[in-house]
C-alpha cells in the first residue's frame, strides 16, 4: 500500500518540451511511471519520445485519462499551470518549479479552495511510491518498497534519509517532498493524515526546517491523531535570525520559527528526534524495533 | 530584496499613501539645500537597511541651516551600529531630509504574507514606534489583524475595522481607509514580502502620515518589476553574496571558519548544524543547487576561499540529479585552477559515487574523505584547528 501515487497513476507533464521537463519525463518513465501525456501550449499534435503533446491540459486529460500532473513550467507561468491543471479536474498536481512568486501562490491557493485537486509543492522534489510510480526529480534508485512514509520540506535531506533507510534494508511506502516555500499546497498535517490512514505505512519520518510554524502545528496534530511512530529532524539549528537560508520559507523572523521551538514541540508530542541527519536511518530502525515492526 | 526608507516612501507615494515631503541626499551640500527648500524644523535621517536608527543617533531634528549642515556632516560616512546591524555596523552613504511634523499619536502598520492562512495579512497596533515583536510577545491582544482575500483586496469594512480599532475619529475615517487600501494595493502590485510603517503618525492637525517605511520585495517576483530591481543598493550586501548571486548560488556569509559547499538548502543547513555539533563554526551557508556544473562549483570554491577567515572547506553532496562524478570533476578543476590553500574534506553519496571517489583519489589533491556528514564535519573541524595553529 501507499499514498497519493501507485502503479495505476497516469502522469501528465506540464512543460514537457523544456530541458528539465524532458529529462525528468524520461527518467520517470525509465523508473516505471506511466507517463501518458505532455502539455506545451503551441506544441499540440507533436510528441516527446512517443508521449503525445497537447496544447491544453483539458485536452490531454480527455484524450489520455491522465489523473496526475507534474509541473516543470518556469516560474512566471508555474502558478497558471497549477490553475489549468485544477480547472481540468486533475486530482493530484505536483509543482516542481523553484522560484514561484509568493503572491502567485496566494492566488493559486485561493483558486484551489473548494476544488478536488491536491497540490504538492511548489519548489519540491515530488512524490514517489517505490517500485510503482515516481513523479519528480528524486533519484529513483535509492528507494526501496516498504512501510516507512517520508515527508519533508527539503529535497536532498529526503534523499539522505531514504538512502540510509534503504542501506539498512528498510523500505518506504511513499515519500512526499512538500517543498521549501512559504506557501505550499500540501503540508505536514495533510501528509501525516494520509500516512496514519494508510495500512501500508508503519511509521513516518518527518523532516522540517526553520521558518514558519508548520512543524509546531504538525506536533499538535501528532499528539492528537497519530498513533504510528514518528521520527524527525529539523534543519537550521544554527541558522542566524533574519537570514533566508536558500529556501524562501527558511527564515527565522520575529523571533518565531526557530529550530529549538520546533524540536521542543515535537518532543513534547512524543516524536523521536534525530540529533543528526546522518542518524535518521538508525533512529527509525530503533523506533520500528521498539514498536515491534522490525526484528 | 530590501530597499531604503526614502525609496520605500517614493513607492508608497505612487499608490497614494500619505508620506512626508522629503529628498534623498548623498552629500552635505545636497542635504543643506534640501533642508532649506523644505523649511525648518526638518529631520535628517541616515539611510541604511536596518532598524533602530533613531536610538543609535541616526535621526536628527534640525532647526536651522547650521544644524542641518552639522547633522549631515556627522552622519554621512559614519558607521551606525543598531540592534539590527550587528557589532560591525553599517556605513551611512545617503540621507533622507524630510519635513518635520507635529505628532499627536504614533501607530503601527505592517503587511506580510501569512503562511498559516496563505494570504496577505494587515496588522495594526496602537503601540507604534516601538519594537512590534515585543508588543506581539507581551500583549498579543493589542495587535489587530485583517486577512486579505486576493480576489477583493483589503475591503472597505476591514479598513474601517482597523481604523476604529486604532481609536481614530470619524473625521479621520475616510483618510484612514484611503491610506490602508493604498498600502494594500502597493503591497500586491509591487509583490512585497514586507511593508511596515512604524510609526504611522496622526498629526496634530489630524492627518495620517507614514513617518517611516520598511519595504522588502519578493526576490522571486523581481523578474516582473525591472523598475523596482533598480532600487537595489549593493552597498548594503556582502560582496561575496553579490558574487554568488551572479552564478545563481545561494550564499550567506557567517562568522565561523569552516567553509561549506552543499547541494540543497535543507542539507546545507543540516551541514552547518553538523559543523556546530562537531565543535566548529560554519563560515557560510552555500547551496550550489541541483543543476550545478563545473563552472558553478568553481565559482563557489572561489567565493569560499575569498573569505580570509576560512581555515578548512567541507564539501557535502548527496548526488541525485547532480552526479558525484560531475561534482568531483568540478572540485578537481577548481582546486587546480584556484589553488587549494586550506584542508579540503569531501563527503559524497548518491549517483555515481564510485566514479566520483575515483576522480578525487586520482587527482593528486590532498583531499580528506568522510563516510557521512557527521564524520565529515568532525574531520573539517579538526583540520581547521590544525590549520589555525
Amino acid at each position: 500500500m501507499s499514498v497519493l501515487v501507485s502503479k495505476d497513476t497516469r502522469v501528465l507533464t506540464q512543460g514537457i518540451t523544456g530541458a528539465t521537463g524532458q529529462l525528468h519525463t524520461r527518467l520517470c518513465r525509465e523508473y516505471g511511471s506511466q507517463m501518458v501525456a505532455g502539455v506545451t501550449p503551441g506544441r499540440g499534435g507533436s510528441d516527446f519520445e512517443g508521449i503525445p503533446i497537447f496544447d491544453t491540459v483539458a485536452q490531454a486529460v480527455r484524450e489520455t485519462g491522465a489523473n496526475a500532473s507534474v509541473i516543470y513550467v518556469p516560474p512566471p507561468g508555474a502558478a497558471d499551470a497549477i490553475l489549468e491543471a485544477a480547472d481540468a479536474g486533475i486530482p493530484l498536481v505536483v509543482c516542481i518549479t523553484e522560484g514561484v512568486p509568493v503572491l502567485d501562490m496566494v492566488r493559486a491557493k485561493r483558486w484551489l479552495e473548494g476544488k478536488a485537486t491536491r497540490l504538492i509543492g511548489p519548489n519540491c522534489p515530488g512524490v514517489i511510491t517505490p517500485g510503482q510510480c515516481k513523479i519528480g526529480i528524486m533519484p529513483g534508485y535509492i528507494h526501496t518498497p516498504g512501510t516507512v512514509g517520508v515527508v519533508s520540506r527539503s529535497g536532498t535531506l529526503t534523499y539522505e534519509a531514504v538512502f540510509q533507510l534503504s542501506q539498512l534494508g528498510i523500505g518506504q511506502s511513499t515519500c512526499i517532498g512538500i517543498g521549501g516555500d512559504p506557501i505550499i499546497g500540501t503540508g505536514f498535517i495533510d501528509a501525516l493524515r494520509l500516512f496514519q490512514d494508510d495500512p501500508g505505512t508503519d511509521a513516518v519520518i518527518m523532516i522540517g526546517e526553520i521558518g514558519g510554524s508548520a512543524e509546531e502545528e504538525a506536533a499538535a496534530f501528532i499528539e492528537q491523531h497519530v498513533t504510528k511512530p514518528v521520527v524527525s529532524f529539523i534543519a537550521g539549528q544554527t541558522a542566524p535570525k533574519g537570514k533566508r537560508m536558500g529556501h524562501a520559507g527558511a527564515i527565522i523572523s520575529g523571533g518565531t520559527g526557530t529550530a529549538a521551538e520546533k524540536i521542543a514541540a515535537l518532543e513534547a508530542a512524543g516524536v523521536t528526534m534525530s540529533a543528526s541527519p546522518a542518524r535518521l536511518g538508525v533512529t527509525m530502525r530503533d523506533a520500528l524495533r521498539k514498536a515491534g515492526k522490525l526484528q | 530584496m530590501n530597499i531604503h526608507e526614502h525609496q520605500g516612501k517614493e513607492v508608497l507615494r505612487r499608490y497614494g499613501v500619505a508620506v512626508p515631503q522629503g529628498r534623498a541626499c548623498f552629500t552635505v551640500d545636497e542635504a543643506v539645500a534640501a533642508a532649506r527648500e523644505l523649511g525648518f524644523p526638518c529631520v535628517v535621517k541616515a539611510q541604511i537597511h536596518a532598524g533602530g536608527r533613531g536610538k543609535a543617533g541616526g535621526v536628527k531634528l534640525v532647526r536651522d541651516e547650521a544644524a542641518a549642515k552639522a547633522a549631515a556632516t556627522e552622519l554621512l560616512g559614519k558607521t551606525l551600529v543598531t540592534h539590527q546591524t550587528g557589532p560591525q555596523g553599517r556605513v551611512v552613504r545617503r540621507l533622507l531630509v524630510e519635513e518635520g511634523c507635529q505628532i499627536a499619536r504614533e501607530l503601527y502598520l505592517g503587511m506580510v504574507v501569512d503562511r498559516g492562512t496563505g494570504r496577505a495579512t494587515l496588522m495594526a497596533s496602537t503601540e507604534g514606534g516601538v519594537e512590534i515583536e515585543e508588543v506581539a510577545a507581551r500583549t498579543p491582544e493589542k495587535i489587530l489583524r485583517e486577512t486579505i482575500d486576493p480576489v477583493v483586496g483589503l475591503a472597505g469594512y476591514q479598513a474601517r475595522r482597523i481604523a476604529f480599532g486604532l481609536g481614530l475619529t470619524k473625521e479621520q475615517m475616510g483618510k484612514a481607509v484611503g491610506f490602508l487600501q493604498a498600502l494594500g494595493r502597493a503591497f500586491v502590485e509591487c509583490d512585497c514580502a514586507l511593508a511596515e510603517i512604524n510609526p504611522l503618525v496622526v498629526t496634530q492637525s489630524g492627518d495620517l502620515l507614514a513617518l517611516d517605511a520598511k519595504i522588502g520585495f519578493d526576490d522571486n517576483a523581481l523578474f516582473r518589476h525591472p523598475d523596482l530591481r533598480e532600487l537595489n543598493d549593493t552597498n548594503e550586501q556582502d560582496p561575496r553574496e553579490i558574487e554568488a548571486a551572479k552564478y545563481d548560488l545561494s550564499y550567506i556569509a557567517l562568522a565561523g571558519n569552516i567553509g561549506c559547499m552543499v547541494n540543497g538548502a535543507g542539507l546545507a543547513m543540516a551541514t552547518m548544524d553538523s559543523v556546530k555539533a562537531a565543535g566548529g563554526e560554519p563560515a557560510n551557508f552555500l547551496d550550489v543547487g541541483g543543476g550545478a556544473n563545473t563552472e558553478k562549483v568553481k565559482a563557489a570554491f572561489k567565493i569560499i576561499l575569498s573569505d580570509p577567515a576560512v581555515k578548512a572547506i567541507f564539501i557535502n553532496i548527496f548526488g541525485g540529479i547532480l552526479r558525484c562524478d560531475v561534482l568531483a570533476e568540478g572540485v578537481v578543476a577548481a582546486a587546480k585552477e584556484v589553488g587549494l590553500s586550506v584542508p579540503l574534506v569531501v563527503r559524497m553519496e548518491g549517483t555515481n559515487v564510485e566514479q566520483g571517489k575515483q576522480i578525487l583519489a586520482e587527482s593528486g589533491l590532498d583531499i580528506i574523505t568522510a563516510a557521512d556528514m557527521l564524520e565529515g564535519a568532525q574531520k573539517a573541524v579538526a583540520a581547521a584547528g590544525r590549520a589555525g595553529r
